[in-house]
């Protein structure tokens, strides 16, 4: 890990106040987590006591039923929502952005580089800034508060197919040439080929669209305007800035919704750092 | 021809649905930025550049300037919190990947779950707000974080949620860009009799991160622009959104998709901000090199 030279290494005093440092700085980072959980198994009045308290004067596990078992709030649904919205999206953005990226990558053709200008125009324009505009096509079309229009917009990032793009250009050409030999075409390349030898790549990209669909909260709420079409997200900013929030509900909630991503991101980490790590400078 | 054909198989889908959810709102909007549409999408009022001049003599140029004053707290802090924990985390021996993975961690959180913890838990207005009970250990009165425009406390509910969730993912790209540096010039800066720490850093370290900081630079000022998610929950209620604290994006949301449906103006407040993004990416083109090809 440290190569260098002994003389520019920290000494024994250095390593030992960067420690501390870090171990302060994770406390703080944990907090916010742990406060989660600690607020999801108190009582109401165990959170709202004048006294802070670092641990709840009893645990209700129980909590975590009563969130699911309370009529005035569906986060079972909620949650049922998000988690098809984000496989969907996932899938469909791997699928539609990966085969333009080996297009515009590999397969030579004369208006090629108009389309590549045209994909990669988009990314100047951040979906975020263009809510309005797209909300009036969507609801245009029919499709507030349904998952058409919650997942399919979504879809098309120029982002993705770039990003696919700049990594297939990377691909080891041998292994394509092979398999022209053996007599597949384009799209037997693709698939026999090109996509079960790029597994880590794909596996990054698609923890990361994953995280970002299952957060995202703007699109989902201009569109998920029915209860019915409220994802996680909607749900608990309802309740967060509703009148009477029910707080260790909230935070149940709030603890079921990042359990999937925290498992996720920790069983996947080393393809989501390696994802950032090549495509994050990129952006 | 059978060469166009596949093109077409491999690129066609996508772009199809590039062209319809991308172009053609973009298009509509830029249409409907000269027009008075309120409440409907086929307007027949044209007003020039009209809506452009309210933009930006109004209200929207006040929630730019917010959202300046939000970059100029959010984006060096980001670059500072996250060249310093990449460059502390990069040579440890031990319990490297742990503490890695705990700076990263908050990255799988929302920016809701975020806004929920901070404004119940941390920042709460009420004397059960952790911050208020630290306050309260050195004698301090508790400070009424989110509803109190004036001293605007706000702003550290809103930075510090920020940071939170975003320095983790920085600090990734530092530390990508910390490994691309050879170990050669640290060996010749020893030769050349440097000495460890800040001598090092500020010759040999920073000036290699150079690209990273660029891109940590303006991806995190990007980023800000599009602020809507912790503001939204941290400052909305259940009577609506105070009158202050709106950057772009959240005066927007209400403008257009509020009670007036004002798609004029939102489209021509969408645009503007489009176009300042843009400028900032393009900047960024240049300073980085993109579309370069890499070896």
């Amino acid at each position: 890990m440290d190569n260098r030279p002994v003389g520019l290494r920290p000494g024994v005093v250095g390593t030992a106040l960067r420690y501390a440092a870090l171990t302060v700085a994770a406390l703080l980072f944990l907090l916010p987590f742990y406060l989660i959980v600690r607020n999801g198994l108190s009582t109401e009045a165990d959170i709202t006591s004048p006294e802070w308290s670092l641990f709840p004067s009893s645990l209700h596990w129980e909590n975590i039923g009563e969130l699911f078992t309370d009529p005035s709030v569906p986060m079972a649904h909620a949650l049922w929502n998000s988690l098809v919205i984000a496989v969907l999206q996932t899938g469909g953005q791997l699928l539609l952005g990966s085969l333009c990226g080996y297009g515009l990558a590999r397969i030579p053709y004369r208006h090629a580089n108009k389309i590549f200008y045209l994909v990669v125009a988009t990314l100047m324009v951040p979906a975020a800034v263009t809510f309005v505009p797209s909300f009036v096509l969507v609801s245009s079309l029919g499709w507030v508060s349904s998952l058409r229009g919650l997942v399919i917009p979504g879809l098309f990032a120029g982002f993705t197919a770039f990003m696919f793009r700049q990594y297939f250009l990377s691909f080891p050409r041998e292994l394509e040439e092979a398999a022209r030999i053996d007599g597949l075409g384009h799209w037997g390349t693709y698939w026999r080929i090109v996509v079960p030898n790029s597994g880590g790549f794909f596996a990054a990209v698609a923890v990361i669209q994953f995280i970002g669909s299952w957060n995202s909260f703007l699109w989902p709420l201009v569109i998920g305007q029915d209860e019915d079409a409220w994802t996680v997200q909607v749900a608990m900013s309802t309740f967060l800035t509703a009148q009477n929030v029910n707080i260790h509900e909230l935070f149940v909630a709030a603890a079921v919704g990042i359990l999937p991503l925290v498992l996720v991101f920790v069983i996947l980490q080393r393809f989501l750092v390696r994802g950032v790590a090549e495509t994050g400078i990129k952006g | 021809m059978r060469k166009a054909g596949a093109f077409w198989l491999f690129v066609g889908p996508f772009l199809i649905g590039l062209l319809i959810f991308n172009y053609i709102p973009i298009g509509w909007s830029a249409y409907l930025s000269f027009f008075d549409a309120q409440g409907t999408v086929t307007p027949d009022t044209f007003v020039g550049f009209r809506n452009y001049a309210d933009m930006l003599t109004g209200p929207f140029a006040q929630s730019l300037l917010t959202f300046s004053v939000f970059a100029l707290f959010i984006v060096p802090l980001t670059f500072a919190l996250a060249l310093g924990l990449a460059v502390a985390v990069n040579r440890i021996r031990f319990a490297r990947a742990f503490f890695r993975s705990v700076f990263f961690l908050p990255t799988a959180c929302s920016y809701v779950v975020a806004a929920m913890v901070w404004k119940l838990s941390l920042f709460s207005g009420v004397r059960f707000g952790l911050a208020n009970t630290v306050l309260d250990w050195f004698g301090q009165d508790p400070v009424a974080w989110l509803s109190n425009p004036d001293p605007p406390w706000y702003w550290v509910v809103l930075v510090t949620a920020r940071l939170w969730l975003q320095v983790g993912f920085y600090m990734i790209l530092f530390i990508a860009g910390l490994q691309r540096i050879p170990d050669s010039l640290y060996e010749a800066a020893y030769v050349d009799g440097a000495k460890p720490g800040w001598q090092v850093f500020r010759h040999i370290t920073f000036p290699q991160l150079r690209p990273t900081s660029i891109a940590v630079l303006l991806l995190s000022l990007i980023a800000a622009y599009q602020a809507f998610d912790e503001f939204y929950n941290l400052l909305g209620t259940a009577r609506g959104y105070p009158d202050f604290g709106r950057p772009p994006l959240v005066y927007l949301y209400y403008l257009a998709l509020g009670q007036t449906q004002d798609y004029g103006h939102g489209s021509a407040g969408a645009l503007l901000l489009a176009l300042l993004i843009a400028l900032v990416t393009l900047l960024q083109g240049r300073l980085l090199g993109l579309g370069r090809q890499e070896a």
